[in-house]
């Protein structure tokens, strides 16, 4: 009660008009998401905090697997950095090739569908995000298939001597990174074609109409104004990207693991809990930095 | 500014061609007004090359593996569930699917009338909150959901997994739900109201119907996400098998052809259903 009378006291109470409601209306907001922030405190803040709690943690002196005890360890977090330092760079620059592959891949296509076919757009879309309806694993799986060596993407790369006659695309960093750029395409193209569709084609066309031939008039016009979505796409390309785990290792070698790979089987195979959630918290607070800088020199706010 | 001090090198209109009707000069031209276009193709058989693999060999001959072509049969759309465990993997994913996206789109939908419709404290707080689990890689989400689990000696099973898929399907619903409720005309509810209907009745007639196309997107959405999530599900999961489970574990000794069949019957299926959602939106045109 006393938080729904305060928060009406500064601003908006005049405008109101006294009603009978009016306490239960200030509660309502806070009712109806009471059920959902339950959920999210319970199953996403509560696991952090917990995670965050088992990364200072050290082995129990019993020597039984799996069991941990609190000793506030903080130099678990410099030891795997130092363990770790080659999958975490591998994961950021994997993720970073991927992220601008699918700008370039992306980009033509979000142009196309919003500029060039008309009525036909809404079908695209949809042919768009299509690849989220197949199975994830089994998208991949067949990245492992089509790239084989005897499959028909490595025999025409040969027949055209593309590739030397040794080399393989089978379990390798340009397969792993292949995967991911493709497996997270849909996450670039949607938002940028959101922020093409927006553009006010006169201004387009003001930029025709001032001697611009069709390149400036895109690096000074169209370009500028599809920002946001670029940044929009960019990270959410780049933070599941960074992330994954899969790509490598039904695409990879053990040379291409990334620190997701590390994470699992820190969790799973060597049941080493401290570890595994000191890289977690690693990499949550890499991409958070990441993503807070990058934000800030593109000036785009508005994400949500 | 810049854009007027380069002089205008080329004139940007109809280029009288000094070089004539040449041929070279017809596929430039060509290529220029369609490039784009030719580009999306190939961009989209790109898209669609593992998706129509996946299709293909659904229609293989099976054996133990689904590597090498044995010739076509239909056997395996006629008897999906004759590999093992396929079908009571599929079962689990749906159930777990069907549970998860309907207690992630009521407790979404509810914070997303909250957020559109009300100004409150705490706003800034809750769409961070909201932002976050999107934000953070699954990987982290897994690991800290386990670590939880395993410091309460929670058992894993069903109830662990529609826990995670529904956290990390509030946000998604949230924010599909809330972008329809911005963009509702706040007109005809006030047409309603003049009309002498109370807030209740205002929102089941009017408010409610106009929202649920974003709901139903939403509950799509979950769904999909909830039945192909594979990293979550592998670390809470415990026995249970899922579909994306089942794949992960027989990627090693082989997958069956009948997997396949449930992978490009859901996507063909998933295609179907927003194709004939877009149809039915264009005959009625939301106002």
């Amino acid at each position: 009660m006393a938080i729904a009378s305060a928060s009406h006291a500064p601003g908006t109470a005049p405008v109101v008009p006294p009603r009978s409601g009016l306490r239960s209306r200030t509660l309502t907001p806070y009712l109806l998401m009471l059920p959902g922030l339950l959920w999210l405190g319970v199953f996403f803040v509560v696991p952090l905090l917990t995670l965050l709690a088992t990364s200072t943690q050290t082995p129990a002196p019993s020597g039984e697997t799996g069991a941990f005890q609190q000793t506030l360890r903080f130099a678990n977090y410099w030891d795997s950095l130092q363990a770790y330092e080659a999958q975490f760079i591998r994961s950021f620059g994997y993720a970073a090739i991927a992220t601008v592959l699918a700008l370039l891949i992306s980009y033509p296509l979000a142009y196309a569908i919003a500029f060039k076919v008309g009525a036909l757009r809404n079908l695209l879309l949809v042919l768009v995000v299509a690849p989220f309806f197949c199975s994830f694993l089994l998208r991949t799986l067949a990245w492992r298939q089509i790239l084989a060596d005897e499959g028909f993407v490595v025999r025409t790369l040969k027949s055209l001597h593309l590739m030397g006659d040794t080399t393989t695309l089978t379990a390798s960093a340009v397969a792993v990174v292949a995967g991911i750029t493709y497996n997270f395409l849909p996450f670039m193209t949607l938002p940028l074609y959101a922020s093409l569709e927006r553009i006010d084609p006169r201004l387009i066309e003001a930029g025709g109409d001032l001697y611009a031939g069709a390149f400036t008039t895109f690096r000074k016009v169209t370009f500028p104004l599809s920002m946001p979505g670029v940044v929009a796409g960019t990270l959410l390309t780049f933070i599941p990207a960074a992330g994954d785990y899969v790509n490598a290792e039904l695409l990879g070698n053990p040379n291409t693991r990334m620190i997701g790979n590390v994470v699992q089987s820190r969790f799973f195979t060597i049941v080493d809990y401290p570890t595994a959630a000191v890289l977690s918290f690693l990499l949550m607070a890499a991409i958070l930095i990441l993503v807070t800088f990058y934000v800030r020199r593109a000036g785009t706010e508005e994400l949500v | 500014m810049t854009v007027i001090d380069s002089p205008p090198r080329r004139p940007a209109v109809a280029d009288p061609s000094p070089s004539g009707p040449s041929g070279l000069h017809r596929v430039r031209r060509w290529l220029g007004a369609n490039g784009l276009r030719i580009y999306a193709a190939i961009a989209f058989a790109y898209i669609f090359l593992p998706i129509a693999y996946v299709t293909v060999f659904s229609f293989n001959v099976p054996g133990r593996t689904n590597l090498t072509w044995r010739g076509f049969t239909t056997t395996n759309w006629a008897h999906p569930c004759d590999a093992p465990d396929v079908c009571s993997a599929v079962g689990n994913s749906l159930k777990i699917g069907l549970v998860a996206t309907l207690l992630a789109t009521v407790l979404g939908t509810l914070i997303a009338f909250a957020l559109a419709r009300h100004r409150f404290r705490g706003r800034g707080t809750t769409n961070l909150l909201l932002f976050l689990p999107m934000a953070t890689p699954e990987v982290v989400l897994a690991a800290s959901l386990l670590t939880l689990f395993l410091n309460f000696k929670v058992n894993l099973g069903f109830a662990t997994i529609i826990a995670a898929h529904v956290m990390f399907c509030i946000s998604f619903v949230v924010v599909t739900v809330k972008a329809r409720i911005a963009g509702l005309d706040p007109r005809l509810e006030q047409a309603a109201m003049d009309l002498y209907a109370n807030e209740i009745e205002t929102f089941r007639r009017i408010t409610l119907p106009l929202v649920a196309p974003g709901i139903a997107g939403a509950a799509l959405l979950s769904f999909s996400l909830s039945f192909d999530d594979f990293i979550i599900t592998n670390f809470v999961s415990g026995n249970v098998n899922t579909f994306p489970k089942f794949i992960y574990v027989s990627a090693g000794r082989g997958i069956p052809a009948q997997a396949y069949v449930i992978g490009s019957a859901a996507f063909f299926l998933s295609l179907l259903i927003v194709l004939v959602a877009e149809v039915v939106r264009r005959r009625r045109p939301s106002p």
